[in-house]
C-alpha cells in the first residue's frame, strides 16, 4: 500500500487539522475545533474562509481567535478570513467528546444537563453551585463538598 | 513576518460581526428596522455600564464578578446591535456608540435612574430584564433573519441573568425590614417610567406588518404586565400599574441629570483623542 502523497490530501482536511493547533486563551486545554467554536470552513483557489461562532456574544477573545486563526492558516493560502457567524448559534452541544476529556483533566466541568455538577477532581455529585457567573462569561463556580475543591463548570447554552 | 504581510492581513480579518446582503430591504422598512435596533443597543448598553458601576463595590465579592460578567454580557450585545444597524445604515458602530450627545440615544427611560443602592439596582434591573426577555420573545421568529439569529444567541445568555435577577428578588423581597422596605420604594420610584422599555417607537406597524417584530410595543407590554404581576403578587409585592407605555418612554430631548452623568463617564476615553483605539 502507497501512503498518500501531502499534495493528495485535500486543503478542507489540512485545514481542519491545523485548526487542532488553535486554543482558545481562555481555556488553553481545548483546540477551537474540539470547542466547536468552527462553523465551517470554505476552500478555494488562493483562499480559505473560516467562520467562527463565538461561544458568548461579548467574548473577548473573539477577535484574539481571528487572528490566531488566520495566523495558523496563512501557509495553505494568501487570503485567510474568519468572519464572526450567527447563522447557528453556537451551543455547548458543540463540544466535542475529546474536548469534554480534555476540560475535565484540565479541572473544568463540562457543561451537562444533569442539574448536579459532578466534581471533575473526585468525580463526587455532592457538590453546589456558589455562583453562576464565574471568572469568563462561559464558566459557573462550583463547590465540592466531598474534596473540598472549588471548581468551574461550562454553563449550559 | 514583515510588516506588509501582516499588515495584509490585519485588513482580511474583520473585526466586524454579522455580514449580510440587505439590498433587498425596502428603504422605509430598513429605516424602521435601524430605529428598532438602535433602541434595543442603547437599552443594552446603558444597562452594561449601570451594571459596570457595581465592579469593586458590590456587596459581596460573587456580585463583583457576577455585574461584571452582566455587563460584559449587555456591551457585546449592544456591540452585535450597533454593528447590526450598522450594516443597514453605513454608520460607524463606534461613532453611534460613544459620539452622540446624550440627547440622541433612545434608551427607556427606566434607565436613566442612577444605579442607587443594590436593592434599587436589583428590583430596576429585574423590571428591565423582564421586559427585555419579551422583547427578544417577539423578534425571535423575525422575518428579518439577521435579527432572528442574533436574538436566538442573546436569549441563550439572558437565561443566566433572569434567574440570576430573580433569585435577588426574592431574597430581598421576602426577607422582612430594610431589604424588603428597599424593594418596595424602589417599585414605587419605578413604576411609572416601568413600562418606557414597550414606547412606542418610528414605523412599528410597518415592523410588524413584515413580521419583523411579532406584536405591537403596546401588546408585549401588556404581556409583560400580566406575566410580571404574577411573580410580583407571589412575593406580595406592589404590582406594576396597569398603563400604557408613554409615548416619550425613550425620549432624551432634555436628558435625565443622571444619565448625563453616565454619558461623561462612558466617553470620558474616547473624547480624549479623535480616532483612539482601547
Amino acid at each position: 500500500m502507497v501512503a498518500p502523497s501531502i499534495a493528495a490530501i485535500p486543503l478542507e482536511s489540512a485545514v481542519w487539522a491545523a485548526l487542532q493547533d488553535v486554543h482558545d486563551p481562555e481555556i488553553p486545554t481545548i483546540s477551537v475545533v474540539d470547542l466547536g467554536v468552527i462553523g465551517g470552513v470554505r476552500t478555494e483557489e488562493g483562499r480559505i474562509s473560516v467562520d467562527l461562532l463565538p461561544t458568548f456574544v461579548g467574548c473577548p477573545a473573539i477577535n484574539v481567535l481571528q487572528d490566531a486563526i488566520a495566523e495558523r492558516l496563512r501557509e495553505f493560502a494568501d487570503e485567510v478570513s474568519v468572519d464572526v457567524s450567527f447563522t447557528e448559534p453556537w451551543t455547548t452541544e458543540r463540544i466535542t467528546v475529546d474536548g469534554r476529556a480534555a476540560l475535565r483533566a484540565a479541572g473544568f466541568a463540562p457543561p451537562s444537563e444533569d442539574p448536579v455538577a459532578q466534581c471533575p477532581y473526585c468525580g463526587s455529585r455532592n457538590t453546589r453551585m456558589d455562583n453562576a457567573f464565574g471568572p469568563t462569561l462561559c464558566r459557573a463556580i462550583y463547590y465540592c463538598s466531598a474534596c473540598r475543591q472549588p471548581f468551574e463548570q461550562f454553563k449550559l447554552v | 513576518m514583515t510588516t506588509e504581510t501582516r499588515r495584509a492581513t490585519r485588513q482580511l480579518i474583520q473585526p466586524d460581526l454579522p455580514r449580510f446582503d440587505a439590498s433587498g430591504l425596502e428603504p422605509a422598512l430598513r429605516t424602521a428596522i435601524a430605529d428598532l435596533l438602535l433602541t434595543m443597543a442603547d437599552d443594552e448598553f446603558v444597562v452594561g455600564f449601570r451594571d459596570s458601576e457595581w465592579t469593586g463595590i458590590a456587596p459581596m465579592l460573587e456580585e463583583d464578578v457576577a455585574f461584571s460578567s452582566l455587563a460584559q454580557d449587555e456591551i457585546g450585545h449592544a456591540r452585535l446591535l450597533y454593528e447590526l444597524r450598522s450594516a443597514l445604515t453605513g454608520e460607524d458602530p463606534d461613532r453611534l456608540a460613544f459620539h452622540r450627545q446624550p440627547s440622541e440615544y433612545r434608551h427607556a427611560r427606566l434607565l436613566d435612574h442612577a444605579r442607587q443602592g443594590w436593592g434599587f439596582t436589583i428590583v430596576r434591573r429585574w423590571l428591565y430584564d423582564t421586559a427585555d426577555s419579551i422583547r427578544l420573545a417577539a423578534l425571535a421568529g423575525s422575518s428579518f433573519a439577521p435579527l432572528a439569529q442574533v436574538v436566538a444567541k442573546i436569549r441563550r445568555e439572558e437565561r443566566y441573568h433572569l434567574m440570576h435577577l430573580n433569585a435577588w428578588l426574592e431574597r430581598l423581597g421576602t426577607r422582612p425590614g430594610k431589604p424588603r422596605g428597599k424593594v418596595l420604594s424602589a417599585l414605587k420610584q419605578l413604576n411609572p417610567i416601568a413600562t418606557s422599555v414597550f414606547a412606542p417607537i418610528p414605523n412599528e406597524p410597518m415592523l410588524v406588518d413584515a413580521g419583523v417584530l411579532s406584536a405591537p410595543m403596546a401588546q408585549l407590554a401588556a404581556r409583560w404586565r400580566s406575566e410580571a404581576n404574577a411573580r410580583l403578587c407571589a412575593l406580595n409585592l406592589r404590582p406594576i400599574a396597569d398603563a400604557q407605555p408613554a409615548v416619550d418612554g425613550r425620549d432624551h430631548a432634555n436628558p435625565d441629570e443622571s444619565f448625563v452623568w453616565l454619558w461623561n463617564e462612558f466617553t470620558s476615553v474616547a473624547r480624549l483623542e479623535e480616532g483612539a483605539e482601547w
